[in-house]
């Protein structure tokens, strides 16, 4: 067996760099943009009166003026204080399937990138095929009869669930009775906040402690002629897949309530179960998790909503529509919610998703869940040998694809808890891990979602250092307690601070005035 | 910075042989002679274990002998002992302790033992000085504890150096150790102290800030007030919880005791058992009743006054249950629990209840009636 390598000597870079405003010498060009001709300039005239008196600026805008060399230093600095977007090792992102994203794809998306959401249908012909031959893939995973792309992400799509809902319920006149929404604690927290948002009640199940997941009499309970949905994630953030999820179903559905499947993250099950079959209404994808599109820090990403065939009509316009000869946008539709985004989705990443699963096949989307839940177990077993580790719930069931373990143990030994070890990991060349969602009903949480793009040896580092750091902790405690060491910014001594309105500023402009600064002039 | 630091040596002493509690003289003897050992100093040593490496910077100040001065010494402190050395010790020790100390201007009491020295604490220095227990009891129904003596250790340290600022209320309570050893369970509600909040420590589990939580509590108030039907009586519990919904209504409110509202008018201040069953005599009621102290009781500890018979007469599907988030999460997945006394009312209960936790929202979560 391969030898497990721990990188004992990894340092991040340090570069103490200041913002580049603070680079900013006034005079200092990256680029002198040479004149134009005299034929030109007397061809075009005074093109700037040409403008209406309303777009034009007042002010010189403020930026930094720096030269080209100090530009792609700044960035190169910077750049090297980040562990790599797609190039760490990203087990330990749990609950965000962090997979990697081919190359190829980017380079594909490139292509459409001069391509102007105003254009004309008849030029984008192919770009729509794409969209409907996406949809038309995502129909035959899910079950579900027709998507919209338009969300920009998972709780977008979430909102945009509990908006089709209440447009639902509007339309039977049950609108006011039908306001409670169900939810469960370890479901994503969108599956709450953006029915909430929406104008429902939320009523939250806990998990049976044994089980670890919900009792069908907590449901039972909490089903009423008040109940609008249920929202709900399978499986759910501590990786246990609720076997009777079509019970539950049936129940919510047999009340008069509607039932949404968060499944933004499909890892574990692509290709073998769907939500049709477990009687969903409706259900979406992240196709920045599961469709193997970027996590482009905060977006560009989709949530792909989907809904059987009695919700269609309450999908967000324009629909992508085919009429045997061309492919349109069809706006004509009288019930929908309306719009939840500009135009029609982010078409970079539909392009992307389209080329992933094109890839991929049918066979392969299969062979995705089935390694993402081989690496799990793997994974699982591993770090359930690591003393101090425990897994709460579900005693020897199986995890599908991420699993919710704890350091309780670990830190009732030695004081050292989740937050010291996670920021002991960056030492050791790794992302730091995610916790949990808040609350912390498990206490000391971490999550792990080795997903179907990580080796062995991945597997194997990430264990090796985890047991490392539980071994520290017992011998000095203080050190990883005191950690990062090595990484490119420490601790947070004062988190206070960072939260202090009077001190910060979303931009250099609102900073300088917010502590009464003059702009420097701009000549 | 100057610390208090009190151990009631004899705290704990009864559990393992099975005493339920210390307090009493002939009780300890007996628990002496079963063969019980100290736990309380083990526990406080633990706890003050965290402050070591700080010796320097923190001014001690202890009781003499196993009230403190033993613990500290052997780790290494030099404290500043005060009172007189005696060779029993009682709970007017652990009183007289926490007034000098008061006086003395520490910043904040560390103190070991259970239910009944949290109280003895509270009757010195009420909630003008903050405080954090540290776990060594038999019995604790107090909030005032943190859930493991290291985390005691920890969340006075923070709160030394000032990494933890906010203050929360706490619940101190106690049962009556003669009627617990007899089978009969009564805890009462004695007040509040003020404890450093982190939310991790004290918790053992993250569950909000306190503005949330005060924000949360505020909702559950608006809610319950939007709720409230004419001619309907509101039996309001005691605790924290429930206070807002008096402030709200601009009533005087009983925080360790049960009003009784009708029409947003209050009909009857601080009521015994009987007074509400008199006052509601079979018509319409609701009771807002919040989960009291540590081990997660909604009745039967410190809210007697809300017995079996009154939960018969005002009926199960009336009673409202509120809490914030950090609270359900706090209990670390146990049940609520309901322990009247009257067992057919206690198994009415078994089940699922909506617990309400904001204004737009509910937890489902299990009760169990003991």
């Amino acid at each position: 067996m391969a030898k497990v390598k721990i990188r004992e000597n990894y340092h991040q870079a340090r570069w103490d760099e200041p913002i580049i405003y603070e680079l900013s010498t006034p005079g200092e060009r990256g680029i002198l943009v040479p004149q134009p001709e005299r034929e030109i300039r007397e061809e075009a005239g005074d093109i700037l009166s040409k403008l209406p008196e309303n777009m034009l600026r007042k002010e010189k805008p403020n930026l930094p003026e720096i030269s080209q060399k100090h530009v792609l230093a700044h960035y190169l600095h910077l750049s090297q204080e980040t562990l790599g977007s797609n190039l760490n090792n990203d087990i330990s992102q749990g609950t965000c399937t962090m997979k990697y994203n081919p190359r190829i794809n980017e380079k594909l998306a490139t292509l459409i990138h001069e391509v102007h959401p105003l254009q004309d249908e008849s030029t984008i012909q192919g770009l729509l095929s794409i969209y409907y031959r996406f949809e038309h893939m995502l129909k035959e995973i899910s079950g579900m009869d027709k998507f919209t792309f338009q969300p920009g992400g998972g709780s977008h799509a979430v909102y945009t669930a509990a908006s089709i809902i209440r447009a639902y319920h509007e339309s039977r006149g049950e609108l006011e009775q039908r306001n409670e929404v169900i939810t469960t604690i370890f479901s994503h927290p969108c599956d709450a906040a953006t029915p909430s948002t929406a104008g429902f009640k939320i009523i939250t199940l806990y998990p049976n402690e044994e089980t670890g997941v919900p009792d069908v009499e907590a449901l039972k309970e909490a089903v009423s002629e008040r109940t609008a949905a249920l929202f709900i994630t399978n499986p759910e953030d501590t990786g246990i897949y609720n076997p009777i999820i079509d019970e539950f179903v049936k129940i919510v559905q047999e009340a008069g309530g509607l039932c949404f499947y968060d499944q933004a993250n499909a890892n574990g099950m692509l290709g073998i179960a769907r939500a049709r079959e477990a009687g969903f209404d409706m259900c979406h994808f992240n196709v920045h998790k599961t469709f193997g599109t970027p996590h482009g820090c905060s977006g560009p990403g989709t949530g792909a909503l989907g809904v059987r065939s009695h919700l269609a009509k309450f999908l967000p316009v324009p629909t992508v529509e085919y009429d045997g000869e061309k492919y349109y946008l069809d706006y004509d539709r009288p019930e929908s919610i309306g719009k939840v985004r500009g135009f029609f989705g982010v078409a970079p990443v539909i392009l992307k998703a389209y080329c992933w699963t094109m890839m991929m096949g049918a066979d392969g989307l299969r062979e995705v869940a089935e390694i993402s839940v081989l690496n799990n177990n793997y994974l699982q077993k591993k770090i359930e040998a690591i003393d101090g580790v425990e897994t709460w719930y579900a005693e020897g069931r199986r995890r599908l694809e991420q699993v919710r373990y704890n350091w309780r143990k670990l830190y009732e030994e030695t004081g050292v808890g989740t937050d010291d070890i996670m920021r002991r990991i960056g030492d050791y060349g790794i992302q730091h891990y995610w916790t949990s969602h808040h609350p912390w009903v498990v206490p000391e949480p971490f999550t792990l979602e080795p997903c179907e793009t990580y080796s062995k040896a991945d597997l194997d580092e990430y264990a090796a250092v985890l047991e490392r750091i539980a071994e520290e902790a017992r011998k000095d405690p203080d050190f990883v307690k005191a950690s990062p060491h090595k990484c490119a910014s420490h601790v947070i001594a004062k988190p206070e601070e960072l939260n202090d309105p009077s001190k910060w500023a979303l931009t250099w402009r609102a900073y300088l005035k917010k502590h009464k600064k003059e702009e420097p002039s701009l000549g | 910075m100057k610390l208090g630091f009190i151990v009631n040596p004899i705290a704990g002493m009864g559990g393992k042989v099975g005493l339920k509690g210390t307090d009493g003289k002939e009780v300890l003897e007996k628990a002496i002679r079963l063969g019980a050992k100290p736990e309380s100093p083990i526990k406080a040593k633990k706890a003050l274990e965290v402050l070591k490496p700080y010796m320097d910077e923190i001014e001690l100040i202890t009781c003499h002998g196993s009230m403190g001065e033993e613990e500290a010494t052997d780790l290494g402190f030099k404290p500043r002992v005060i009172g007189e050395r005696k060779d029993k010790v009682g709970p007017e020790d652990t009183e007289e302790a926490a007034k000098l100390m008061l006086d003395m201007g520490v910043d904040l009491l560390l103190f070991a033992g259970g239910d009944g020295t949290a109280r003895n604490v509270y009757n010195a220095i009420g909630d003008k000085l903050p405080v954090i227990g540290i776990p060594a009891g038999v019995k604790i129904h107090s909030a005032v504890y943190a859930n493991h003596p290291r985390s005691a250790g920890e969340v006075a340290l923070k709160y030394l150096r000032g990494e933890i600022k906010t203050i929360r209320e706490a619940e101190v309570m106690d049962i009556d150790e003669e009627a617990f050893r007899k089978g009969q369970v009564t805890a009462k509600l004695y007040g509040y102290m003020r404890v450093p909040y982190e939310r991790q420590l004290v918790q053992s589990l993250k569950a909000g800030r306190p503005e949330q939580e005060e924000a949360a509590q505020d909702a559950v108030a608006d809610r319950i007030i939007d709720e409230m039907e004419p001619d309907v009586f509101y039996i309001i519990g005691s605790g924290t919880s429930t206070r807002p919904i008096m402030e709200k209504l601009g009533l005087p409110n009983t925080l360790l005791g049960i009003d009784i509202v009708k029409n947003k008018e209050l009909v009857a201040s601080d009521v015994g058992e009987k007074d509400i069953l008199r006052i509601i005599n079979g018509q319409k009621a609701k009771i807002i009743v919040t989960i009291i102290g540590g081990q997660g009781y909604i009745f039967g500890r410190g809210n007697q006054q809300l017995s079996g018979e009154v939960i018969k007469m005002v009926g199960k599907e009336n009673i409202r249950i509120i809490a914030t988030k950090g609270k359900i999460v706090s209990l670390g997945g146990q049940p609520i629990l309901v322990d009247t006394g009257d067992d057919e009312v206690n198994r009415m209960f078994n089940g699922y209840m909506r617990v309400i936790t904001s204004y737009n929202e509910e937890i489902m979560y299990r009760v169990k009636g003991l």
